[in-house]
């Protein structure tokens, strides 16, 4: 019995993890990922799948924002990957307090989180797009060390606004609007008059957060950074 | 800007076609696993890996995936089996232990009635009687009944068991590693072998039939419950869709697996059909061989006798 029996037509795989689907199933799991993201909350690859299934406008988007800028461009070029075995950890311990290597590894540390427990893309039916979501999910630890938020839900939340604004991706959008469904009164009450506002007015003020060589920036202060990009001061 | 697709014939196995060529005849008989082409013991290793993943979600997928409709079938098939007390049953590749928990409520109940009707016609018994009654455990509630639950894949007999724990099983009950192609039982054992929902996942399913005819004690009956073809074909088309649109998009949402659940609905399409498999049955020395479809041949019942 050999493998040429399909049923349908089929489609090739276009690079490692890859995992062809029709529209039908892209429909399905987004709607899937969408319910489960909510209903289990520690489910990140659900919330991995919503963002590449409903993500087919942002993307290319991103992808053109990127291409016409020159750090852009040559991110798309060279593929940088954020992750602890390209990262020289002790030397950016090393680095001043401030700089954005230091304040990184600080953040890592703090939250007790680490760059590789980012999912590669599955559904992304382009290879360049799959890396571009894959990059955004890399930079998403530094966007935190931008705003100055920690990993809490609170801190999510506003990061998310952050980032529906910045990308426009759908699931950031869905993110930030059901998020906040859990949090506490009092929290909302801080994320409703302060934070939201101030994340919204710096997504909107900032350039493409994508277009940052952020490993060749290590050195850099983080508010020089941060002015750079456009980002308000976090209140 | 619109997204580049590329359309293509073959799956994931074009791939992997070129190493294969080169790796030549000394790597064995090429086998399906889903629709790749793998060898024998390629097919061993991604089967048992799959059902490693799956083995804590087994149960809730089911229900998914067959919207609580496998019950109704698992059901169906120890009815059929009609168990009586002191049965000794083999169930292969039971893991998590569907058919065992079945069968065990079956005969406790057929015991129950028993007992009952036996107690009607000895209302009066003399206090010696009842004594002796109780000194030969002629009441023990499931008879001398057994089943043994063999399964090849560590996990998924983890999960029986702490099944079998949190539902209050633990009389007439055994757990077993072993392959099927392979058992760890003497010839003429048992009264009845199951194998629901495992054949499927068989490297040598001729292999697996021949065990099951040696451990079987003569008058012995074999019966599997299995995925088959269904014939209708809009019945067939609209199957085909579920099983290929909607079945790994369940596994990646529920189990984050959508790898495992591609694997179950190509392996389905890859199995004989009912008379193929009747055949096969015959082949391996039963006789009585014949089958039962279930909902127009999603699933069947074969059924054998040893004689």
């Amino acid at each position: 019995e050999e493998e040429e029996v399909e049923e349908e037509e089929v489609w090739h795989q276009l690079y490692p993890g890859h995992i062809p689907t029709s529209p039908l199933q892209k429909a399905l799991l987004a709607a899937g990922s969408a319910v489960m993201a909510l209903y289990d909350p520690y489910r990140h690859d659900m919330v991995a799948v919503l963002g590449e299934t409903t993500g087919c406008l942002a993307l290319p988007n991103l992808r053109d924002k990127m291409k016409h800028h020159p750090e852009g461009y040559r991110i798309l070029q060279e593929r940088p990957r954020i992750r602890l075995s390209t990262l020289d950890m002790a030397r950016l311990r090393g680095l001043p307090d401030g700089s954005l290597g230091r304040e990184y590894v600080r953040f890592l540390e703090v939250n007790k989180v680490s760059p590789d427990t980012r999912m590669p893309p599955k559904f992304v039916d382009d290879e360049e797009l799959a890396y571009v979501i894959q990059r955004y999910r890399e930079v998403h630890d530094l966007m935190h060390t931008l705003l100055g938020m920690p990993t809490n839900m609170l801190g999510e939340v506003v990061v998310k606004w952050f980032e529906a604004v910045q990308t426009g991706l759908p699931m950031c959008v869905l993110g930030a609007a059901f998020g906040p469904v859990r949090l506490s009164a009092r929290k909302l009450q801080v994320l409703a008059t302060e934070l939201v506002p101030w994340a919204i007015r710096s997504g909107l003020n900032a350039s493409c957060v994508l277009n940052v060589y952020y490993e060749q920036r290590w050195e850099q202060p983080v508010e020089s950074l941060r002015e750079e990009i456009g980002i308000f001061p976090p209140p | 800007a619109a997204v580049r697709l590329c359309r293509g014939r073959a799956l994931l196995s074009r791939v992997r076609g070129a190493p294969r060529l080169l790796r030549g005849l000394a790597a064995g008989p090429e086998m399906h696993f889903g629709f790749q082409s793998v060898t024998e013991e390629e097919r061993r290793e991604k089967i048992y890996q799959v059902f490693e993943n799956v083995a804590k979600k087994y149960d809730v997928m089911n229900d998914s995936m067959t919207l609580g409709i496998h019950r109704v079938w698992k059901d169906i098939l120890v009815h059929k089996m009609n168990p009586s007390p002191g049965t000794l049953l083999l169930d292969v590749a039971g893991g998590t232990g569907d058919i065992a928990f079945r069968f065990i409520n079956y005969v406790r109940s057929v015991r129950e009635r028993q007992l009952q009707r036996k107690l009607k016609h000895h209302q009066n018994l003399s206090w010696q009687e009842i004594f002796e009654n109780y000194q030969e455990d002629k009441f023990s509630t499931l008879g001398d009944s057994q089943v043994v639950v063999c399964d090849i894949n560590r996990e998924m007999l983890k999960v029986g068991k702490q099944k079998a724990q949190h539902l209050g099983y633990s009389e007439g009950l055994s757990w077993v590693l072993g392959n099927a192609e392979e058992l760890p039982f003497d010839d003429d054992k048992f009264d009845v072998y199951t194998i629901a929902f495992g054949i499927r996942n068989v490297t040598r399913i001729d292999l697996a039939l021949q065990e099951a005819y040696r451990v079987l004690k003569p008058g012995g009956r074999f019966l599997c419950l299995e995925f088959s073809h269904v014939s209708n074909p809009l019945l067939s088309r609209l199957y085909d869709l579920y099983s290929f649109q909607v079945i790994p998009v369940l596994g990646e949402v529920i189990a984050g697996d959508w790898k495992s659940y591609q694997y179950l609905v190509e392996s389905i399409r890859q199995f004989p059909p009912q008379e193929e498999l009747k055949a096969m049955i015959e082949d391996a020395g039963f006789f009585k061989v014949d089958y039962e479809n279930l909902n127009f041949g999603i699933v069947a019942i074969h059924s054998g006798f040893k004689l």
